[in-house]
């Protein structure tokens, strides 16, 4: 930054010292928390066998946890467990060994939202950072004066807060804010809603959510004396809904690096390694640039377009510059499909023959176009040619899962890059 | 605790809510002894909104019945809300009110900045669920807990065998299931082509929500200034098993009134009002009257049913 002298006193960002942001990931299984990590997560979370809001995830062992630990060292990375149900009392028996099994396992925190397990962990896994669930709807700075004050090192703000709020926040409490930056939202205050527990008795805040406010519903006004009820819609009118859009974050890095919050959140332990790479990896190439040069910053058109590969709602910013309105809902029909699926793994490249060595992970053909990636954002599109096995016999298509599929590649790959292909046949 | 005998002989307490001071004497007139209220910018589904010179009105109308006042202060608070928080409290305090509902910690530390020593109670809805939770708050100033409407039976019971607190359940009526801050109803209006501020979309218009596969539910749904609020399509009545919870020493049973006219409600305090009397009066000689019911079903709106909520139910997760 050479002719920055004049009237601005916008200082080099080594000068101002910029804070290097956490990027937070979710992982639901081993292998998703190694490419989190591999495609440049500065912290994953997790779910273990219990006390998570995620019961139907691939929730991991104590023995995965370690294994997951060990790998993320080797990035640099920490490893944090959702606990963040409310418990009810027959929860507790066993949350003392539980977090112990967390702690010697190598976790760098825990992310709650119940006293009853704050208050365990700091008895018996002092080690264990706490993190406040965004699920306690911490929405000003006195409450997270009484976290911190209540042995809590970290708060996850609740998704409600707005930018102004968290920089009010940010002024006059001195703890790590994380705040969500990317994937699906609560369309409620996270935790206060128990419509699972009604329709379905499943208990929503212990991980039994059936997502029912994305379920239709026909909305009625009992009107006047007649008390007879008149719909609130007409022959073909969107059913309402309270399903959100999905926050992304991704525009307004500056905005998001400058706020000083510590930590970013990236939704998702439901998704796709697809997703989790595509998502931290553009987030990451995203987060470095700005700190690298934040006044030569530029969005790159390229990181929205990649990510929409992986991801299929509509997005928004939610609360961050203004309350949603009604662009913010998906009323109608949701798009399930996600364009792009992930075909095949890079687990090996000679560059004497420019041939690689592809794990299958969905169907693909010679003839097909691919496209491949890896992190830091190399990517490039190629035409699939001929396909071998591992014994060298040409395939008619790579039908197998977690078969090894040999072919030329137009440029250098390295493993850890993925393939990635046109959903569909 | 050692009251855990005299708490058994003690009078469990019924709390009713009031939104108007109308309300407020009719409801001490059918038996509550307390009445829950609250100003709107510091509480929240509230049957009505009443400024600190009604509370205090209010309080004193409760205070010579011998009944007290609980101020409603339980929204989740935003930053604009602190600055005015302490002087609310010592308002309330200085009103006469007898303690303060509350859900976010922030009432606490406004609580010790005003110097107000009112008792707290700990009401967060759905997310007091359990019997350490419940010390902690009591460990931080909280005497009395209200547990979430989620729970069971066995699960209310242990709870009250297990806290230092006193423990308050909802016996009656409707109960919120879903909060958001967004302004829903205004927004489907406006994404089908209406303009939601030539309406009212607040708890007098009635509005209701049905799910395609349960048609015969209605649930309520409401916006105000803390966003978007959907409840129950039943209303919680358990006037024929209260005995049970009696016998364990629960300290107090609210009835909710939100979104039910005045009449309703003094029904339905009454019939709880003399099933406690009858069982304070006599517990080991105590019998269920199906008047107390028919009363209430009398009364009941056509479109809900009464349901023992979850105090029955197994959920999975």
């Amino acid at each position: 930054m050479t002719v920055l002298e004049q009237s601005q006193p916008s200082e080099p960002a080594a000068a101002r010292r910029l804070k290097r942001p956490e990027l937070l990931a979710p992982a639901g299984s081993l292998e998703k928390l190694k490419f989190a990590v591999r495609y440049g997560a500065d912290a994953v979370y997790i779910g273990g066998q219990a006390y998570g809001l995620r019961s139907n995830a691939d929730n991991f062992t104590f023995e995965e946890m370690r294994e997951g630990v060990a790998f993320a060292d080797r990035y640099g990375a920490k490893v944090f467990v959702a606990a963040n149900i409310y418990a009810h009392n027959e929860d507790l028996a066993g949350l003392e060994d539980y977090l112990r099994g967390l702690q010697e396992a190598g976790v760098a925190a825990i992310i709650v939202a119940d006293p009853a397990i704050i208050e365990t962990c700091r008895r018996v896994a002092p080690k264990l950072e706490i993190h406040l669930s965004t699920q306690q709807s911490t929405m000003n700075w006195q409450a997270v004066q009484f976290w911190k004050e209540n042995g809590v090192d970290r708060v996850v703000l609740a998704r409600e807060a707005s930018m102004e709020e968290i920089l009010a926040i940010k002024r006059h409490v001195d703890i790590d804010i994380e705040v969500f930056i990317h994937g699906a939202m609560c369309s409620s205050f996270s935790g206060r809603c128990v419509l699972s527990n009604h329709f379905t008795d499943r208990d929503s805040n212990r991980g039994g959510c059936c997502q029912s406010c994305r379920w239709k519903y026909d909305l009625f006004a009992m009107s006047g004396e007649a008390e007879q009820p008149t719909p609130l819609f007409e022959e073909g009118d969107d059913a309402f809904t309270m399903g959100s859009k999905d926050l992304r974050m991704l525009e307004y890095i500056p905005e998001m690096v400058e706020s000083g919050v510590e930590s970013f959140k990236i939704e998702g332990r439901m998704k796709s390694i697809h997703y989790v790479a595509t998502v931290v990896n553009v987030y990451r190439q995203a987060i470095d640039a700005y700190l690298a040069d934040p006044e030569g910053y530029r969005l790159k058109p390229e990181w929205v377009e990649e990510i929409a590969k992986a991801a299929n709602r509509p997005v928004n910013t939610g609360f961050f510059f203004d309350e949603p309105d009604h662009e913010d809902h998906i009323f109608g029909p949701e798009e399930k499909a996600v364009p792009y699926d992930f075909a095949g793994l890079v687990l090996r490249y000679d560059p004497e023959t420019g041939t690689a060595d592809i794990q299958q992970r969905n169907h693909f053909k010679p003839g097909q176009e691919v496209e491949f990636f890896g992190p830091g954002g190399t990517s490039f599109r190629q035409t699939l040619g001929e396909l071998r096995d591992e014994e060298g016999a040409v395939l008619d298509a790579a039908r197998h899962p977690m078969q090894v599929i040999r072919m030329k590649v137009d440029h250098p790959v390295a493993p850890w890059d993925m393939m990635r292909k046109r959903t569909g046949r | 605790m050692d009251q855990q005998d005299a708490g058994k002989k003690n009078k469990p307490e019924l709390v009713a809510t009031a939104g108007t001071l109308e309300e407020v004497s009719r409801l001490l007139e059918a038996g509550a002894d307390a009445l829950q209220a609250g100003e709107e910018t510091y509480g929240m589904r509230l049957p009505g909104s009443m400024a600190l010179p009604e509370l205090r009105e209010a309080a004193a109308l409760a205070h010579e019945r011998g009944a007290r006042l609980y101020a409603v202060v339980n929204k989740i608070m935003l930053n604009a809300d602190l600055d005015k928080l302490p002087a609310y409290l010592a308002g309330l305090q200085e009103s006469g009110a007898d303690a303060i509902v509350f859900g976010d910690p922030s009432v606490l530390l406004a609580r010790k900045q005003a110097g107000v020593t009112l008792p707290l109670h700990w009401n967060p809805e759905m997310t007091a669920t359990n019997w350490v939770t419940a010390n902690y708050w009591g460990t931080k100033g909280a005497t009395r807990v209200i547990t979430a409407r989620e729970l069971n039976m066995e699960q209310i019971l242990e709870i009250k065998q297990r806290v230092s607190l006193e423990v308050q359940v909802q016996v009656h009526g409707m109960t919120n299931i879903f909060h958001s801050k967004r302004s829903m109803v205004s927004n489907y209006r406006k994404h089908t082509g209406h303009d939601p501020a030539e309406e009212s979309l607040d708890e007098e218009r009635g509005l209701y929500l049905v799910e395609a596969e349960r048609q015969d539910e209605r649930y309520p749904i409401y916006e105000d200034a803390n966003g978007t609020h959907i409840m129950s399509a039943d209303d919680l009545c358990m006037i024929e098993n209260l005995a049970e919870l009696m016998e364990a020493g629960i300290d107090s049973f609210k009835i909710e009134g939100l979104l039910k006219p005045i009449g309703y409600n003094e029904t339905v305090v009454r019939a709880y009002r003399e099933a406690i009397d009858a069982y304070a009066a006599d517990p080991e000689g105590y019998e269920f009257r199906e008047e107390w019911l028919d009363r209430i079903k009398r009364v009941q709106p056509v479109d809900r049913e009464l349901s023992y909520g979850f105090f029955y139910k197994e959920q999975v997760y």
